[in-house]
């Protein structure tokens, strides 16, 4: 199946400053998003994906590389003249205009008659539910109310995109919560195109069609939630996104073997590798069975789960997730003797 | 016993809060309210024959500000001297006002978006004027724009023009000045909004496709509309009184209200009419004030 492309960045670079000052925030990205797709950009505070959102709306200019919208190159058109509208992590509403005025304004720039501003501005209220506040200022709200105004008064204009700058960072945990799976539905019932900025993994894996990782101005990876996790293409896309174990090892003759010994995966090229594997991947058998030998340093207990920490030869830490009993001790004392097994296809080999 | 005390202590406290201020009550009660009944009382009063007042109840001095008597035939009409003197005053200090916020506005805005370490060199720099008596701030204008002032000196020999500009003794003059000596009192009110003004709300009304226009128009002044309310205060209300700029600059010919009541109690020798203008005048500015406080404090509702 094609899919048709909305947003596209050919090489973009952005440079702050200039001389020994200068920053690289974007450093030759390359992107394609689809239409009607919820794209998510993750990494760490300074990684460059806000730069790349602000890019797309027009805040900030690339120093070098292109911005297509639908095809059609936006490059050097200003912010007030792209069919993209932001949901700006301060939420930005205007503090003299109600609610109702505040999702009215896109639509009255635009020009639109007066009956049907009022016409979408009523069924955006009804979209974020904020009906009975519609006559209230920005200041009477609280932090999710003001989350969803902002949310409508950047829809109502029907964007092509929705661009998000971590909205949801300044709600505590359970409206965050609600407000992930608001926009999961917001997003399915106006089909718009979502971009959404944030450093929260566990956020980007539960709502995203597909996921970008960047790092250091760099595009690591892009994928669907599962391809990233499952396959990350480096250590660091790895250790981002989840938990993981890092365990040395060497490629030789088509084999990966840990300084064990043991084999445990297959790789053309020769040289040192990173060994990589999910904690719940790691099962944990008795001493004396097949497997790799180790030592259990300490167990500790998050409800659902137990994390085994193990030692292997070598002193390489492995750390095991696995359920806990309803006793709530998972029976592996420290000290006590065992062998670690990774289930089949769960190892990923990684260049060192 | 202890708790008798402690209300006794405690009464005392207030008294003494009280006492505190007292001489400020008293200057304020002495300076403001004294004169102003003086001057209120002396409207309703007689002219004496040199200067000063004589105690007999009249009503001329407040008939005589909005009318005249024709000293031949005894018709009485409007008086189109005072009016066009009021009307004049109006004007220019509506023009002062507006320009000072023209120019204003892109100082405050200016200095309001400087580094924080800078800010207050430029609000220093702003405040540099107050130093200087009105007065010679007020000869030192009349230097540059007189006929052969620095001004004119320049644009000849230049070649600009052949002809000195007469810039002295017109409107256009006492409205540099007045320009001039007030800016300050326009661009400090609003620095001050400007500063508390959220930056990131431009950014929020350029993506909702407004112009640079309409984001000043539907962002930016209704936000810092506090100060531009202060700022035309400042400026307006002594603008209405300005008594040196006009004096200096206008000549006897461009004379505003304050002028003209100081020629009635100079020699005019009429005391009564200077009191009733000086009343008129109050009034006048209270009632705009008024006017304009409410009107600036209503929300719009045309959405």
């Amino acid at each position: 199946m094609t899919r048709e492309t909305t947003v596209e960045a050919k090489a973009v670079g952005k440079t702050f400053g200039h001389g020994t000052s200068a920053f690289r925030a974007l450093d030759n990205v390359s992107i394609r998003i689809d239409r009607g797709e919820f794209f998510t950009l993750l990494g760490p505070s300074g990684c460059g994906k806000t730069t790349l959102l602000r890019c797309i709306a027009g805040f900030e200019s690339p120093s070098v590389g292109t911005i297509l919208l639908s095809g059609r190159d936006i490059t050097a058109e200003p912010p007030n003249r792209r069919p993209v509208n932001t949901v700006f992590q301060s939420y930005a509403l205007f503090p003299h205009l109600t609610v109702t005025q505040n999702v009215a304004f896109g639509l009255e720039m635009l020009g639109r008659p007066k009956a049907q501003v009022a016409a979408t501005v009523a069924r955006m209220l009804a979209l974020v539910k904020l009906e009975a506040f519609a006559g209230r200022k920005p200041a009477q709200l609280s932090g999710g109310q003001q989350q969803r105004v902002a949310l409508a008064r950047a829809l109502a204009p029907a964007p092509e995109v929705l661009l998000l700058d971590e909205p949801l960072s300044a709600l505590d945990l359970k409206l965050r919560k609600e407000m992930q799976s608001e926009l999961k539905r917001l997003q399915h019932e106006t089909g718009i195109t979502f971009v959404f900025v944030t450093h929260d993994q566990e956020e980007a894996l539960t709502m995203s069609d597909r996921v970008g990782v960047m790092s250091a101005g760099k595009l690591l990876q892009v994928g669907t939630p599962r391809e990233i996790y499952n396959n990350p293409v480096s250590r660091f896309v790895a250790d981002f996104i989840g938990e993981t174990n890092f365990l040395p090892g060497v490629a030789r003759g088509g084999v990966v073997r840990l300084a064990s010994g043991e084999a445990v995966a297959e790789r053309v090229a020769n040289g040192p590798v990173t060994v990589a594997v999910r904690p719940e991947q790691v099962r944990i058998a008795a001493a004396g069975t097949r497997g790799i030998p180790a030592l259990v340093a300490r167990c500790v207990y998050f409800g659902t789960d137990t994390h085994v920490h193990m030692t292997l030869e070598g002193g390489v830490e492995v750390v095991a997730r696995v359920q806990s009993p309803p006793s709530g001790d998972a029976g592996f004392a420290p000290g006590a003797k065992v062998v670690v097994l990774f289930a089949p296809d769960s190892v990923q080999v990684l260049d060192d | 016993m202890s708790i008798a005390t402690e209300a006794g202590r405690e009464r005392q406290t207030a008294r003494n809060g009280w006492l505190l201020s007292a001489p400020a009550l008293f200057i304020l009660t002495a300076g403001a309210i004294g004169p102003l009944l003086i001057v209120l009382v002396y409207s309703f009063l007689t002219p004496a024959e040199y200067s000063g007042v004589e105690w007999v109840f009249s009503g001329e001095a407040w008939f005589r500000v909005f009318w005249k008597t024709d000293i031949f035939d005894g018709t009485v009409s409007l008086n189109d001297t005072h009016l066009a003197i009021f009307w004049r005053s109006v004007k220019l200090s509506v023009t002062t006002t507006l320009i000072t916020f023209a120019v204003g506005l892109p100082t405050a805005w200016f200095i309001a978006t400087r580094p924080p370490d800078q800010r207050s060199l430029w609000l220093f720099l702003i405040t540099i004027p107050f130093w200087t008596n009105l007065l010679i701030r007020t000869f030192a204008i009349l230097e540059v724009i007189r006929n052969d002032g620095i001004l004119n000196s320049m644009l000849l020999g230049m070649g600009i023009i052949t002809e000195p500009i007469q810039l002295v003794f017109t409107d256009t003059a006492v409205l540099i000045g007045m320009t001039y000596v007030y800016l300050p009192l326009m661009v400090l009110p609003l620095f001050a909004a400007i500063d508390r003004f959220d930056m990131r709300l431009l950014e929020a009304g350029y993506d909702l496709y407004a112009s640079r226009w309409a984001v000043l128009r539907r962002v930016i002044l209704p936000i810092i509309r506090p100060g531009i309310v202060a700022g035309s205060i400042l400026v307006f209300v002594p603008s209405l009184g300005a008594y040196v700029t006009p004096r200096v600059l206008g000549g006897g010919n461009n004379m505003m209200i304050g002028n003209f009541i100081e020629l009635q109690f100079g020699q005019g020798r009429n005391w009564p009419l200077g009191s009733a203008l000086s009343m008129l005048l109050l009034i006048v500015v209270t009632v705009a004030l008024l006017f304009y406080v409410r009107a600036a404090n209503t929300d719009r509702r045309d959405v």
